[in-house]
């Protein structure tokens, strides 16, 4: 067998670890063992990497210096990869994870930038221009655009979810879908460019810089809740990116992994879209409606009624089951293990207390499951909307914290709600509910909830995690 | 009896793949782990949903590959440091994704008291 053929045996090793990796994410003990495995497959496909042909022959004419500047670079960015990730605190995994992808889409279009200016050095050598329209060429201009758009569209993301005062507010110029469309049309006409005339490292750099600054132009619109669109679909594009790059090298590895991340974040970016019943374009290019929404002092007037620490915890005090809904405010108010305390105090008396969790509940697919994880709450209290709806009227308190919009009743009741038929946790069904919130200011959809004038409301006007300590205290007295 | 089956059939990676039944070849690859990763992914619970974005995440920088192959051939200068930028990158996403997955997922594992 060539030494060849034993590469594409690793790679096809790395492949199938790649699968089985993903396979093993569909339980959260068999997780861990899933992500060994993917590191794995890493691994070998890094190492047979090093022994392709173009690496060999530079060894063979130039010694190990080759090999020793590959290990540093490997170790350069190793290194800074993994102390990013072990220093980060948990509670910044959505910007964390935003910003790593955005490194993989960046070194995609580096590769495919490098690759183009060694086949034009050697075309020029050998006085014969690249041909055009070949999958080289055509790939090599996907793979600078779709890593372009992603990384930038990461560092947007990055900017956005870190809270940098640089991005607090999101770019709503009214011109901004003639700037996109304008970049859009560049995008397409820099594309043809370079794939007419492949010899021009020029035109492939206008488009990796007009793809940046598409990237942004895309991201910078988009915020609060739809943030978890945007981190899942960042995420495909880098699958794409390096799918992409395997059509540029003709490497199968590449096209196998970078098209099962692609896959995975289309998937992603599907099931947010349904929880919050938008369409994909609704959220790039929308933003929300303001039409026909209810005056908040209509819903408001009169009806809301506030609750003490003290008053709350004798609701406590009698109840049976009790729901906690969290939402982005209990991340923001870094209020899990508070929440915990609470759980743990309502349980020493033999309440029954679980978690609800909404799908697009935080700023990132997931986000509340791994806040809680945190806080060592166990997984199998986390109960998803469809599994936990059914059980709210048989909920003595359902305590909503740091979440609005995914628990507003007007999704179900008024059909002129911006969010109409968005699928909701159906906490008003609870016996009472409630409400801890800094005040009554809307949710990222800009609209009044009515369930803080519900019959069975109370709100708890505080900071989430004070108000959950002076729960828990009164609850202990 | 190896002998006469192994040239049979590594016959053809003797002669050149013309560039159309490359394309295909790597187009079949692509659909079907497209095809693959649909069916996978639909079955990872919600719950599990940001180790999946963090670890798919960690996988895209397979294109780490591709800069070490770009990079190793020290064909030309500003390749070879275009190359090196790329190592660099993808490491950083593949070590950091696969570390910060390991910590979410550690997370999710009922304590020892």
């Amino acid at each position: 067998m060539s030494s060849q053929a034993w590469i594409n045996l690793a790679y096809l090793t790395a492949s199938m670890l790649f699968i089985v990796a993903f396979k093993l994410m569909t339980g959260p003990r068999t997780a861990v063992k899933g992500n060994y495995l993917g590191a794995a497959g890493m691994a070998i496909a890094i190492l047979a990497a090093c022994f392709e042909k173009p690496v060999m022959q530079s060894v063979a004419a130039q010694g190990a210096w080759p090999l020793v500047m590959l290990g540093l670079a490997g170790v350069i960015g190793g290194v800074i990869g993994a102390v990013m990730a072990i220093k980060y605190p948990m509670t910044g995994m959505p910007q964390m994870v935003a910003l790593l992808n955005g490194f993989g889409g960046a070194a995609s279009t580096l590769v495919a930038g490098a690759e183009l200016w060694n086949a034009t050095a050697a075309a020029k050598a050998a006085s014969a221009p690249l041909p055009a329209w070949t999958q080289f060429a055509i790939a090599t201009a996907l793979t600078g655009l779709i890593g372009a758009v992603t990384f930038w569209g990461s560092l947007v993301a990055f900017g956005k979810l870190e809270e940098l005062p640089q991005f607090k507010k999101a770019w709503t110029d009214p011109n901004r879908h003639w700037i996109n469309l304008g970049l859009a049309v560049t995008t397409l006409l820099l594309i043809w460019g370079v794939c007419a005339n492949p010899s021009s490292n020029l035109l492939f750099w206008l488009l990796v810089i007009v793809g940046s600054a598409l990237g942004c132009t895309l991201t910078m619109p988009i915020g609060g809740a739809d943030m978890p669109v945007v981190i899942c679909l960042l995420n495909s594009y880098s699958g794409l990116a390096a799918a992409a790059a395997g059509f540029v090298i003709d490497n199968s590895v590449l096209v196998i992994a970078g098209s099962l991340v692609g896959a995975s974040g289309l998937i992603l970016t599907a099931i947010m879209c349904q929880a919050m019943n938008r369409s994909l374009a609704g959220v790039l290019f929308g933003g929300l409606g303001t039409t026909a929404v209810a005056n908040a002092d209509d819903v408001y007037a009169g009806k809301v009624k506030s609750a003490s620490a003290e008053e709350i915890a004798m609701v406590l005090e009698g109840a049976e089951r009790v729901v906690i809904v969290p939402g982005y405010g209990l991340a923001v108010a870094q209020a899990q293990h508070a929440v915990r305390e609470l759980a743990n105090a309502l349980e020493k008396r033999g309440t029954t207390v679980e978690y609800a969790i909404h799908p697009v509940a935080g700023r990132m697919p997931g986000h509340m499951n791994v806040l809680l994880a945190e806080a060592d709450i166990p997984y199998e209290k986390l109960r998803e909307m469809d599994d936990i709806n059914p059980t709210f009227p048989e909920t003595d308190v359902a305590i909503v914290i740091g979440a609005n919009d995914v628990v507003n009743p007007a999704a179900r009741t008024d059909p002129k709600s911006p969010i109409a038929g968005m699928p909701i946790l159906d906490v008003d069904k609870a016996k009472t509910v409630v409400v801890v919130k800094r005040s009554l200011s809307p949710g990222f959809a800009g609209i009044p909830n009515p369930l803080f004038a519900a019959d069975n409301t109370l709100m708890y006007f505080a900071d989430g995690k004070k108000a959950i300590l002076d729960l828990t205290a009164a609850l202990s007295k | 009896m190896p002998s006469l089956i192994v040239p049979l059939l590594f016959a053809d990676a003797v002669l050149p793949e013309d560039p159309a039944s490359r394309f295909i070849r790597l187009l079949t690859v692509f659909l079907l782990a497209m095809w693959v990763g649909f069916e996978v992914i639909t079955k990872v619970p919600q719950r599990l949903h940001t180790p999946l974005t963090s670890g798919s995440n960690a996988i895209s920088g397979i294109t780490a590959v591709g800069a070490i192959v770009v990079a190793g051939a020290l064909a030309t200068g500003a390749g070879t440091l275009l190359g090196f930028l790329a190592v660099v990158l993808a490491m950083i996403n593949v070590a950091g994704g696969f570390v910060v997955t390991h910590r979410m997922l550690e997370m999710f594992q009922p304590k020892k008291k």
